[in-house]
């Protein structure tokens, strides 16, 4: 059980933010609460796949030694660089969140304005009365 | 039921550690993740395209159209806010909109 | 945020910084291919300067330097410009978005540059458009 804790530490870490942001996201009464409880869960969700592109002793994913003379190309081995494939792919996930929380935040604005309220029992309230 | 959100909360994250008890450890290289086509990437993209940032040649070279459609989701999240937000009525404020 | 526009040095101090911050964010987008970077991180760089002039100086100013004309042609031109690199690459004979066939020395590479200048705009317009309208509506 400990061994795997410290052998799989990445795992264990992000499980515990996710959780962080899911109890943030279902329990609290407050919605600008839970579209922080959004943004947490979304960047463990991303900060767990680039961790799972780690390799021992390798570096960053440049060339070293790249942009010295173009006509040398110097050789490459795939274990001395990290894997380069989850860091492209989490780019596009960065941006959609952006955009995402963008549009959650401009809902809680229209929200507000109609309704004069953002908490969760309020809004219920007066959605059945006033229809 | 008042301690009903936690106990929620605590079997999902029970739920998911035991569905990650298979991973491979951190930091190996021999995990799935980075076998198959990564190697190749690696190996081969800095004579192809004379670019020494990896992440950048396979984002913009090999897997353009991903990022293609990726500018065209923050070109419509910034639709949707204006969508939401603009009512029309601050037309004084805007003279130079068309 | 009335005692941000009363204040002189905030206002001196932010002015300054936000020129620096939009140089580094062109710097960023340029050296996307050697250093870490790229369209989307040089993006919201210069995004960034915009909105510390909004906290500083009153979203007025903003407006006044950044027009509603300029943001919505801006946003539309950088995706604009993607596409039509890969439309020229079409139209060249190859396939969609395929650098090889450009007639420019190391074509890949100024292809690459060539759409992350447009992302990197693109990114820039959306996320002033996003925070002007999120701060101008009441």
């Amino acid at each position: 059980m400990l061994d795997f804790a410290i052998g799989h530490f990445n795992t264990v870490t992000y499980i515990l933010l996710m959780m962080i942001g899911f109890h943030a996201m279902t329990s609290k009464t407050n919605l600008v609460k839970k579209v922080v409880g959004m943004n947490i869960f979304q960047w463990s969700i991303i900060l767990f796949i680039v961790s799972l592109a780690a390799k021992q002793g390798a570096t960053i994913p440049i060339v070293l030694g790249g942009h010295d003379d173009h006509g040398v190309a110097p050789i490459l081995e795939a274990s001395q660089y990290v894997n380069p494939l989850p860091h492209v792919l989490m780019l596009t996930a960065i941006v959609v969140g952006l955009a995402t929380t963008g549009v959650a935040l401009a809902l809680l604005l229209r929200i507000y304005k109609r309704y004069g309220t953002l908490e969760e029992d309020e809004l219920l309230e007066k959605i059945q009365t006033s229809g | 039921m008042k301690y009903l959100d936690l106990i929620v909360t605590g079997l999902t994250g029970l739920l998911l550690l035991l569905g990650s008890l298979g991973m491979p450890e951190t930091g190996d290289p021999k995990s799935p993740a980075s076998v198959h086509v990564s190697p190749r990437y690696i190996e081969q993209s800095f004579e192809e395209t004379a670019v020494p940032n990896l992440v950048t040649a396979i984002l913009a070279d090999y897997r353009s159209f991903d990022t293609l459609g990726e500018a065209t989701v923050i070109f419509t999240g910034a639709l949707a806010v204006l969508l939401i937000l603009r009512t029309g009525r601050d037309e004084e404020k805007d003279q130079g909109d068309s | 945020m009335n005692a941000a526009h009363e204040s002189l040095v905030i206002r001196t101090i932010c002015r300054l910084v936000a020129v620096f911050t939009q140089l580094f964010g062109l710097y960023v987008i340029m050296h996307g291919h050697s250093s870490p970077g790229g369209g989307f991180q040089g993006g919201v760089i210069l995004a960034s300067s915009f909105i510390l002039l909004a906290v500083s100086d009153g979203i007025g100013e903003v407006q006044r330097r950044f027009s509603l004309k300029a943001l919505t042609i801006l946003t539309s031109a950088g995706v604009f410009l993607y596409a039509g690199i890969g439309v020229v690459c079409l139209l060249l004979g190859a396939n969609f978005l395929d650098y090889g066939i450009l007639p420019l020395p190391e074509p890949r590479s100024l292809g690459m540059l060539g759409i992350e200048i447009g992302v990197g705009v693109t990114v820039m317009a959306a996320t002033v458009s996003i925070f002007r309208d999120l701060m101008l509506f009441e």
